[in-house]
């Protein structure tokens, strides 16, 4: 480590005011932007230029301009992943959000037992994506796992092979992920709805509203913007899913949990085709990048207004 | 509490209900892990969901030695102690100059930062593999700590900042007059004032080393060096049907983790959602 004070900047009065004021600061980021520009930028510059290439990740990359992006919108994988990521956007969306805001909110008011719930919601949020997945894995085991069990507690329709069937494959690794991400969503909520204005439920009761009213009018309103922050990552985390996918059901079957990081993630390591890798992951980026810009200037015009 | 008890504030009833539905869904999985791990495999064959009828400790001994814990546990602990380290120098360093210096480029820089942190890890994550492999740095544990000190320090910076915003400079200035520089500031009078917040970021970025699931999986391939989460994951595969060994592997990985969270919550959950961000 570089000692900012250790260097001899000579006091000639013109230079030490542009040592202090500029180069000092700087070098306490250098650590920090070198590990950037390493890991980080350089290869996602790379990957911009390897997208236009026939790169196979070793050896040379030849210019093939755009097509892989013509093979990759011709490409019906890539469809049925895109998709995918729609549906595990749509889901995401919905469902954990949904759970979350009526957890915080049947808790935002109650005293006893509260730090408890917290905890206990929360844990799943600290567990490691491998451990999470083997757990629902046994829970869902087709044999023996619950489908079975509800089967022959006289439901037939529960016998379904959660993880194994087309139908239902996708579903059901966004119902594992989603087990681990609401409680998180909970406690952001939480916190928020604890920080609105107590005096606006009193006069909301005042004028007799009732629960769902108090919860349009005046929370809902209150926690704005971290509801607004937790949709924005989770359409951006949506594109970006990979780890329960790869676990459960490496992206089948028949590609039917299929997301664009499992696609990418096959073609840079199974079929050797880095270059179509990064044109997906361009694509990829791309898409969330254009949510982040509306986001922003979403919120932006919301300020302003 | 006793105040608010007026007439008109609503029953809670339907608030515990919620609550307890909603509990019974997170605790549930939980509690079956727990009771697999104590099962034999003919046990789980017969009752996969109901609790143990006779405990079987011995998988937690089997699981240590066939998963390799011993070899997996302290790589994950070097990886998780690295990279602790790490990004706190790193983020500590670029925190405080974000925090009280004004240079030039600085705005440019944080947002840079907070660009970086959103960008799919799916776009660097083959480039990175491929220049990983020419320096040589995969299926090494220290080629992968410092994926995970540039991948973890721009949030651990913010939160940093955070903390460091909220001090007042008077402390930093009184040090100032008595001639301390930039450097002795920061060791002497910054650091002793905000290390909660290098202890909440310690946390957090050993907590996302611990679980982290991808770059591990990447980069490492070699048995020898295999992270836990990589090494379980493997282990889960090699014996599918043997729940109680697995689940017990599960809960040796698990428990550090769940002991750490439930003695240090408030700070956890704090870090967690104010930067801490992660899918």
């Amino acid at each position: 480590m570089t000692l900012p004070t250790a260097n001899p900047a000579r006091p000639i009065s013109r230079k030490r005011p542009f040592f202090q004021r500029v180069v000092k600061p700087w070098l306490f980021l250098l650590p920090i932007l070198l590990l950037n520009v390493l890991v980080i930028l350089a290869p996602s510059l790379s990957a911009v230029y390897y997208a236009f290439t026939d790169w196979t990740g070793l050896g040379d990359a030849r210019w093939i301009g755009l097509e892989n992006f013509r093979r990759l919108f011709t490409d019906e994988i890539f469809w049925q992943a895109f998709l995918n990521n729609l549906i595990w956007c749509g889901l995401f969306l919905t469902v954990p959000i949904a759970m979350a805001l009526l957890g915080a909110n049947a808790m935002a008011h109650v005293r006893r037992g509260q730090v408890f719930f917290r905890i206990v919601y929360f844990i799943p949020y600290v567990m490691a994506s491998v451990v999470v997945a083997a757990v629902w894995r046994n829970i869902l085991n087709p044999s023996i796992g619950i489908g079975v069990q509800l089967a022959n507690l006289g439901l037939p329709w529960a016998d379904i092979k959660f993880l194994g069937d087309t139908r239902t494959a996708l579903y059901s690794v966004a119902f594992v992920d989603n087990w681990h991400w609401w409680g998180y969503l909970l406690v952001l909520y939480l916190a928020a709805m604890q920080s609105v204005d107590r005096s606006l439920y009193e006069s909301a009761r005042l004028e007799g509203a009732n629960r769902w009213q108090e919860f349009v009018h005046v929370t809902l309103p209150g926690i704005r913007p971290t509801l607004v922050f937790t949709l924005l990552i989770t359409v951006i985390f949506s594109f970006l899913a990979f780890d329960y996918i790869n676990i459960l059901t490496g992206g089948g079957p028949a590609n039917a949990s299929e997301v664009l990081s499992t696609l990418i993630y096959k073609a840079a390591f199974r079929r050797f085709e880095a270059g179509y890798a990064a044109a997906i992951g361009l694509t990829t980026s791309l898409i969330c990048m254009i949510f982040g810009t509306i986001f922003v200037t979403l919120r932006r015009r919301g300020m302003e207004i | 509490m006793t105040r608010r008890k007026s007439s008109r504030t609503p029953s809670l009833l339907p608030n515990y209900v919620i609550l307890i539905v909603l509990l019974l869904f997170a605790a549930g999985p939980l509690v079956l892990l727990g009771f697999n791990s104590l099962k034999t495999t003919a046990e789980i064959g017969a009752n996969p969901l109901g609790p143990p009828i006779v405990l079987r400790i011995q998988n937690f001994a089997d699981a240590w030695t066939k998963g390799h814990y011993a070899t997996t546990l302290t790589n994950s602990v070097i990886v998780v102690i690295g990279t602790m380290v790490g990004v706190c120098v790193i983020s500590g360093l670029a925190a405080y100059a974000l925090a009280r210096m004004n240079a030039p480029g600085f705005n440019a820089f944080s947002l840079y930062l907070l660009v970086g942190t959103s960008l799919p890890l799916t776009l660097f994550l083959v480039p990175l593999f491929f220049l990983w492999t020419k320096l040589g740095l995969t299926n090494s544990l220290f080629g992968l700590i410092v994926i995970y000190w540039a991948t973890f320090s721009p949030l651990a910076t913010f939160l940093l900042r955070s903390y460091m915003v909220a001090i007042p400079a008077d402390f930093e200035d009184a040090a100032r007059v008595d001639g301390a520089s930039d450097w002795q500031v920061l060791q002497h009078v910054m650091i002793p004032i905000v290390w909660p917040g290098f202890l909440t970021v310690a946390l957090v970025t050993g907590l996302g080393a611990w679980n982290e699931y991808i770059f591990a999986y990447t980069f490492i391939q070699d048995e020898a060096v295999k992270t836990v989460v990589t090494s379980f994951s493997a282990f889960t595969g090699r014996f599918t049907r043997d729940w109680g060994l697995t689940s017990a592997g599960a809960i040796i990985m698990t428990a550090p983790v769940i002991i750490f969270f439930l003695a240090l919550q408030r700070r956890f959950i704090e870090g967690l959602t104010q930067g801490g961000l992660k899918g």
